[in-house]
């Protein structure tokens, strides 16, 4: 089955991105796929490449990073959404200011539109959060 | 392709950016020419009531948004009518047009579609 996701809440305010990663990674080993993952609401903060945790403690981000690397998954992150909240891609960055985006490694923006089209494309669309 | 997308509204009004960001997708999806239904459930019913002064909370007019539906031709906005009796609403408080519809009925509207959209 081929499968569409969405994650709407931060890392740090909800255990809804954990339970997304470990629903997609089990799907994944069961032979499913997943065409999209998409960062909405303040889901974006899952993109931010500055987040620092502890070394005890798991970083969300760069599991999202490692996962998008081994299994080619693309992390899609609303530009509304992350503009909004001062995630900036390159383009934005520039015109404020800055010498570098705030994605990591794996995340790309993308519009709502690419979100509608991955409903439409896929079996099963699944929201968390 | 043509899909039934079902949008859950189940916050209530001007909590955070929520609503605004809701509408982006609503929009979006109408922009795909899809078909659309709304259904506000909990406290999301609020969504409608007429009177409200959001500029005092520095928000911008969520019946306005809901308003612009109509021209992309979204109609079927269905309200809980346990949602509004539990808050002390009637269909005259409400500044959209929306079909009421009773609990027992939810599931079978959530049926009729083929993505629902929680939110």
């Amino acid at each position: 089955m081929n499968f569409s996701i969405q994650i709407n809440t931060s890392p740090y305010h909800s255990n809804a991105g954990c339970h997304a990663y470990h629903f997609i990674l089990s799907a994944l080993q069961q032979g499913h796929t997943i065409a999209k993952i998409f960062f909405f609401h303040d889901g974006i903060y899952h993109a931010l490449k500055y987040t620092t945790p502890p070394d005890d403690e798991l970083s969300q981000t760069l599991r999202w990073s490692k996962l998008a690397n081994e299994f080619n998954i693309e992390l899609l992150v609303c530009i509304s959404a992350a503009q909004r909240r001062g995630l900036l891609s390159m383009n934005e960055a520039h015109k404020q200011g800055k010498n570098q985006d705030d994605l990591a490694s794996g995340f790309q923006f993308s519009g709502l539109g690419q979100l509608i089209e991955a409903t439409l494309m896929t079996d099963r669309f699944i929201i968390f959060g | 392709m043509i899909k039934k997308y079902l949008f859950v509204l189940r916050k209530p009004a001007y909590c955070g950016l929520y609503i605004q960001e809701t509408v982006d997708i609503i929009l979006t999806t109408a922009a795909f020419d899809q078909h659309i239904s709304l259904l506000l459930l909990d406290e999301a019913v609020f969504h409608l009531k007429t009177n409200q002064q959001p500029q005092l909370a520095e928000k911008k007019q969520v019946s306005a948004l809901l308003n612009a539906l109509e021209i992309f031709d979204i109609k079927d906005i269905f309200l809980e009518a346990e949602s509004l009796a539990r808050y002390g609403l009637h269909t005259e408080d409400c500044d959209i047009p929306a079909k009421i519809i009773n609990q027992v009925d939810v599931a079978e509207v959530i049926k009729h579609h083929d993505i629902v959209f929680s939110c």
